[in-house]
């Protein structure tokens, strides 16, 4: 007991105080910007592994990007990543970076359904699934709630039955052996309900897209609720993202 | 001409100088290997030809540090072929993955079932809410069916257990559901690059045990020597994702036994480590970091004593936990002599990684086939004998103060940056590459082969999770189902990997 009393007193305080303002270590690649310095952008276009960087404007999608930083470590003149783990949000466009243009990605609040904001904002219960996503985004999934970023401060958890839920969070491109299982684990939770995509593989299958083992016919039929880029997804992009969504009113 | 060709660790080949070997031989002088306990299989797979299906089989002798690579060809239709795993079971999940993807029946498989229903699996018909479980009719017993979809965050698997009463008499995997293709995406996308990221997507968990593999088979298969600047970085990856996953798995443990102080204690410790690797990378799970033939992220002096310092504050923090969990007796009733793997059961299933040095096999490639700075270690694999769940709490703790010992000797020299190295030259046509590394799960396995105009023509991947899945399903026999999310964690297998 002592020992217990002891071991816990000399963890000190780990949690991180303010989710919405802290800063990440090191070199961190969240919001990309995009300088408008005349490139060989045909090269540019060509490196990137996914498809992500279109041009006129230049632009990066990061419901593409790996963040594997490739292309701004050959144009670093052009493209730079910064420290911004806000890039969360609820409209597929907006995920779409171009040249010259440093603004903040946001939430649209008009695309937000009432529901969200009434019955959720205190407290949101959610189930994971997990189609194909490689075990990183399930990791930092799992991270948003230990004692360092303790999602749970904000009612925000995961739950293990689809009954007692209120949305879903899928990570993965979506395969086919889980279009079934993700089907019948979404049709499960009551309505009202939400749907977020975790990470880039999630959003457009990232570097699995085009593969002939995914199914991804389950977001034809459905709205997303927000788009959580990454390559995993960093814990804090993920809780900004959802404090947002749950929190952000109309006008 | 002899049966086999000997290569070392990360040696690329001639395809033609492998020898083919009429099946029957290939059978025998395959098993046969496996009765010598240096010997165990680290690869066996099938690929086309035009109008015939060529077998390759990789046998790792730990004791001379060579992979015995050896094949065969035979005409699918011929449907009446003998088993290696009649022989020794340590074949089943290859010859299982055979009989899936090209259709080889076996005559004497004893379980024959799916693997991983792949996109191209040889039966269309037969899909993956179809699986052929095990059955025992008996009105005393009851079967439980746990997932695809599981309690946690975590990925999908189907477990089946038949029960008498609170005891588990068998248990049935049935997995497949993390399938992306990912074998056949390496063929289809051209570019490295892509091929460089979906190495680091096989187990996301895994970043440099994975991508550590790739990198060093493409640089052989380009004819490419590494520098020490990219050894240095792939081997210290390699012990620090060691070092932040097993943390982590103690930090689950302690949750399974539902003790919260060593949850938060090690949970949060794993923090500052994988932090690490963003300060470093700029990706918390290394991803980013390993580059065929570059790095662009040199390790420099100033991340050494940053290192360093992380160490001195982890380790007084990290002791104190480990030595209060290690003496109290509520936790160690629940972790001692559960979910048994035998040393006899770690044999016959060709068990690796954790769960073979838990099980008394010496059985690491950091030591047996050395590859980057593991040259130069000596390293000593920690072995424990019990094979129950405390084993693999133990072995997580030493191999973290193991690591931390090697990172810690590493960081008094770190390497000079490497400007204008030289390119990589394309691949070489007609060539058979194989490598291996020690992932903190064990050991990990991959193949290429290129074609006449140096393109790749084929990509295997195997997890150490391909071989220990059947080492959870042995363990839990005639322990409380009770037991189970315990004994599941202890081993922490990759769905992923498996799935690939
Ligand atoms: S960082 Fe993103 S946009 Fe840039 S090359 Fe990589 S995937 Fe493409």
């Amino acid at each position: 007991m002592i020992g217990n009393i002891k071991i816990l007193m000399h963890q000190g305080k780990q949690y991180i105080p303010d989710v919405t303002t802290t800063e990440v270590p090191g070199i961190f690649r969240g919001r990309p910007e995009i300088s408008t310095e005349p490139v060989d952008s045909i090269a540019l276009v060509d490196l990137c592994p996914t498809d992500a960087i279109r041009l006129n404007p230049v632009q990066i999608d990061l419901g593409k990007c790996v963040f594997c930083g490739e292309c701004a470590f050959a144009f670093p003149e052009k493209i730079k990543f910064t420290l911004d783990y806000k890039i969360a949000t609820n409209q597929r466009e907006s995920l779409i970076v171009k040249e010259g243009e440093y603004n903040n990605i946001i939430l649209n609040p008009d695309l937000i359904r009432e529901e969200i904001a009434k019955y959720f904002s205190g407290s949101l219960k959610l189930r994971q699934v997990s189609a194909g996503g490689d075990n990183s985004c399930e990791l930092e999934l799992n991270a948003c709630g230990n004692v360092n970023f303790d999602m749970g401060r904000f009612g925000i958890e995961f739950v293990a039955s689809p009954r007692h839920a209120d949305g879903i969070v899928i990570t993965g491109p979506i395969t086919e052996n889980m279009a079934e299982p993700l089907q019948i684990c979404y049709d499960a939770i009551p309505h009202p309900k939400i749907i977020i995509l975790a990470g880039t593989d999630a959003i457009s299958g990232g570097i699995f897209a085009g593969s002939p083992a995914l199914n991804r016919s389950f977001l034809n039929n459905h709205k997303i609720d927000l788009y959580v880029p990454g390559n995993p997804i960093h814990p804090l992009t993920f809780i900004n993202g959802v404090l947002e969504l749950i929190r952000k009113r109309k006008g | 001409m002899s049966d086999y060709i000997a290569i070392k660790n990360n040696e690329t080949i001639l395809l033609e100088s492998i020898p083919v070997l009429r099946y029957e031989d290939f059978l025998s002088f395959n098993t046969s290997l496996l009765s010598n306990e240096a010997n165990h299989c680290v690869h066996y797979f099938g690929y086309p030809l035009p109008d015939k299906l060529k077998l390759i089989c990789c046998i790792a002798n730990d004791e001379e540090n060579t992979i015995l690579i050896s094949s065969s060809e035979i005409k699918v239709e011929l449907n009446s072929l003998p088993s290696f795993s009649a022989q020794h079971l340590a074949f089943h999940i290859f010859e299982r993955e055979i009989h899936e993807n090209f259709g080889v029946a076996y005559t004497d498989h004893p379980w024959l079932k799916p693997v991983r229903y792949a996109f191209d699996r040889a039966d269309r018909n037969s899909t993956i809410g179809q699986y052929p479980f095990y059955q025992i009719n008996s009105e005393e017993l009851h079967e439980v069916g746990v997932g695809p979809i599981h309690a946690g965050v975590i990925e999908p698997g189907h477990f089946r257990f038949i029960c008498n009463g609170e005891q588990i008499l068998h248990l049935e995997i049935q997995l497949g559901y993390q399938h992306r293709g990912i074998e056949n995406l390496f063929v289809r996308k051209k570019k490295l690059l892509q091929r460089n990221i979906l190495a680091e997507s096989i187990a996301g968990d895994t970043v440099a045990g994975h991508t550590t593999a790739f990198v060093n088979l493409w640089e052989s298969l380009c004819g490419y020597t590494a520098d020490d600047d990219l050894q240095y970085a792939r081997t210290l990856a390699l012990e620090l994702e060691r070092i932040a996953i097993h943390t982590g798995d103690l930090s689950a443990i302690c949750t399974d036994i539902a003790y919260q102080l060593g949850s938060s204690v090690f949970g949060r410790l794993r923090t500052p480590v994988i932090n690490f690797f963003q300060v470093w990378c700029g990706n918390r799970m290394a991803k980013g970091l390993i580059r065929a033939g570059k790095n662009h992220f040199h390790f420099s002096g100033e991340l050494a004593d940053q290192l360093r310092k992380l160490f001195d504050d982890f380790e007084p923090d990290y002791q104190e936990m480990w030595n209060e969990i290690k003496e109290l007796p509520s936790a160690l009733a629940r972790l001692e002599k559960t979910g048994v793997v035998t040393h006899e059961q770690a044999v016959s299933i060709g068990a690796v990684g954790m769960t073979a040095k838990t099980a008394g096999i010496k059985r690491d490639i950091r030591a047996s086939h050395p590859h980057d700075l593991y040259r130069q270690f000596n390293h000593q694999p920690i072995v424990k004998h019990h094979g129950d769940v405390y084993s693999r709490t133990q072995i997580r703790n030493e191999e973290i103060l193991q690591s931390i010992d090697y990172i810690r000797e590493m960081i008094k020299n770190p390497p000079d940056v490497h400007i204008n190295r030289p390119p990589l030259s394309p691949p070489k046509p007609d060539s058979f590459t194989l490598s291996l590394t020690e992932g903190w799960r064990g050991e990990i396995c991959h193949c290429a082969i290129t074609n006449g105009n140096g393109e790749l023509l084929h990509y295997k991947i195997k997890d150490p999770s391909m071989h220990n899945w059947l080492a959870l399903a042995l363990a839990v026999r005639n322990n409380e189902i009770s037991d189970f999310p315990i004994c599941n964690k202890s081993f922490d297998l990759s769905y992923c990997g498996h799935d690939l």
